[in-house]
């Protein structure tokens, strides 16, 4: 049967990971490949690694750090952060990523999304969205959250699709960083309308949160930074946990 | 790329080549495949790798697509394969009712059963492989691992010489390492 997967996610500045990160039995804490290793040893399904950097001289440094990654990983990641350039995506997959996730970009040229799935195809391209509620309507956000668009969540996703989007990664801007939760009637509803996997993120905060956001959240894969990082859930706990649960998950 | 890196952690020489006298000089030929059926056949005959994959004598490893391309047709393109294997490839349809969503592409971690022999151990029965794919070749009389997914699948098939498997060792962790690893001491 299909597992649900875990996902989780790593901030990545000038090639090094930013968030103090609580790992026992790594020598390098900041070293993004050690960090991969280790995650991937604990029983995570697939990483995902932004991007944060602004500078020109950081995403030369991200390429050959994705060739590092590439080389020591024995799992799928996924890249993103800042990626607009069909150039930057043609130098990311060649570096070995198996996906490459765009956000304000598509949003500023959905076309990218077209040209993206013709040229090295859908199973690469993953689109971000970072969404905030309110007032019962969800708008898609640009620019790490910051810049409110005219794109309404649940449109804009269909539109990802239909252009050829392999995967969605939906954010909650209400759920992130609150640990209460992931914003599962949200979710389900993506996941309900869309044919193509839905990745949920924001707001785990406990095992509970998994299990709800793949029973009633209809969730595909369940992303999460904090938690993981700093321990307070560990992946094969996790994942005994909605085992026992009836979920289907890769232990 | 992928597969080099897998190799390359293996400890395992490896090119990523089309030249006809090193593919047929080399221990083991590993045939991956990312992209379009029909326009990858029609890169294999030009470049006339289509008979010079079929007259291999040395273990040979198809990956996903490779594993397609390697069966008698598929219905992406509506392309005539390279008939190793007689299996036939198919599109997955996607169905949904109350409580599951089948979507298309197959994507993600999924268990394997019925293992055979060869680059299999007994220890991976129901063992979980990662794979992408919207494309399968139906279980056939060379199936040597099935998968479910909407319906019973070929996770990997075996005529003689030829080997190949739909999901990705490259990516299925310790599991895949040990597939690769099977494969290279056959």
């Amino acid at each position: 049967m299909l597992a649900k997967r875990i996902i989780p996610c790593l901030d990545i500045r000038d090639g090094k990971t930013v968030k103090g990160i609580k790992f026992v039995d790594i020598r390098e804490v900041g070293d993004p490949v050690e960090l991969g290793a280790a995650y991937a040893l604990q029983g995570a399904d697939e990483l995902v690694f932004l991007d944060i950097t602004a500078s020109h001289e950081g995403r030369k440094t991200f390429v050959q750090l994705v060739k590092r990654i590439a080389l020591h990983l024995n799992i799928p990641f996924t890249v993103g952060g800042g990626i607009s350039e069909p150039g930057d995506i043609e130098a990311l997959l060649s570096a070995g990523a198996d996906k490459v996730s765009i956000n304000s970009a598509a949003i500023g040229n959905p076309e990218l999304i077209d040209r993206m799935a013709m040229n090295f195809g859908s199973q690469f391209v993953v689109v971000a969205i970072d969404a905030l509620e309110e007032n019962g309507k969800w708008t898609a956000y640009i620019n790490g959250g910051r810049i409110p668009t005219d794109k309404e969540l649940f449109t804009w996703a269909k539109e990802a699709e239909n252009r050829g989007a392999g995967e969605i990664l939906f954010t909650s801007m209400n759920h992130d960083g609150t640990k209460n939760g992931f914003a599962c009637s949200a979710i389900a509803k993506l996941s309900d309308m869309l044919s193509i996997p839905v990745i949920a993120s924001g707001g785990a905060g406990t095992m509970e949160h998994f299990k709800d956001v793949f029973t009633t959240g209809k969730a595909d894969a369940g992303l999460a930074a904090s938690i993981f990082h700093y321990n307070e859930i560990s992946i094969p706990q996790l994942k005994a946990y909605l085992h026992a649960e009836g979920i289907s998950v890769r232990i | 790329m992928s597969v080099d890196f897998a190799m390359q952690r293996l400890g395992i020489e490896s090119y990523v080549t089309d030249d006809h006298d090193l593919i047929r000089s080399a221990d083991r030929v590993i045939f991956p495949g990312v992209g379009e059926a029909g326009t990858t056949m029609k890169y294999l005959k030009n470049h006339k790798l289509d008979q010079l994959i079929r007259d291999l004598r040395q273990p040979v490893l198809g990956i996903c697509l490779g594993l397609q391309l390697m069966c008698s047709h598929s219905e992406e393109g509506d392309t005539e394969c390279l008939g190793i294997f007689g299996e036939k490839v198919k599109k997955f349809i996607p169905w949904k009712d109350h409580n599951t969503n089948f979507k298309v592409p197959h994507m993600g971690w999924n268990n394997i059963s019925g293992l055979q022999d060869g680059i299999f151990s007994r220890d991976l029965e129901n063992q979980f492989v990662y794979f992408v794919h919207s494309f399968y070749a139906a279980t056939g009389e060379h199936t040597v691992a099935a998968c479910d997914y909407l319906v019973p699948f070929s996770a990997a098939l075996r005529k003689e010489n030829f080997y190949a498997t739909q999901f990705h060792p490259e990516k299925s962790g310790r599991v895949g390492a040990q597939i690769l690893k099977n494969f290279i001491e056959l």
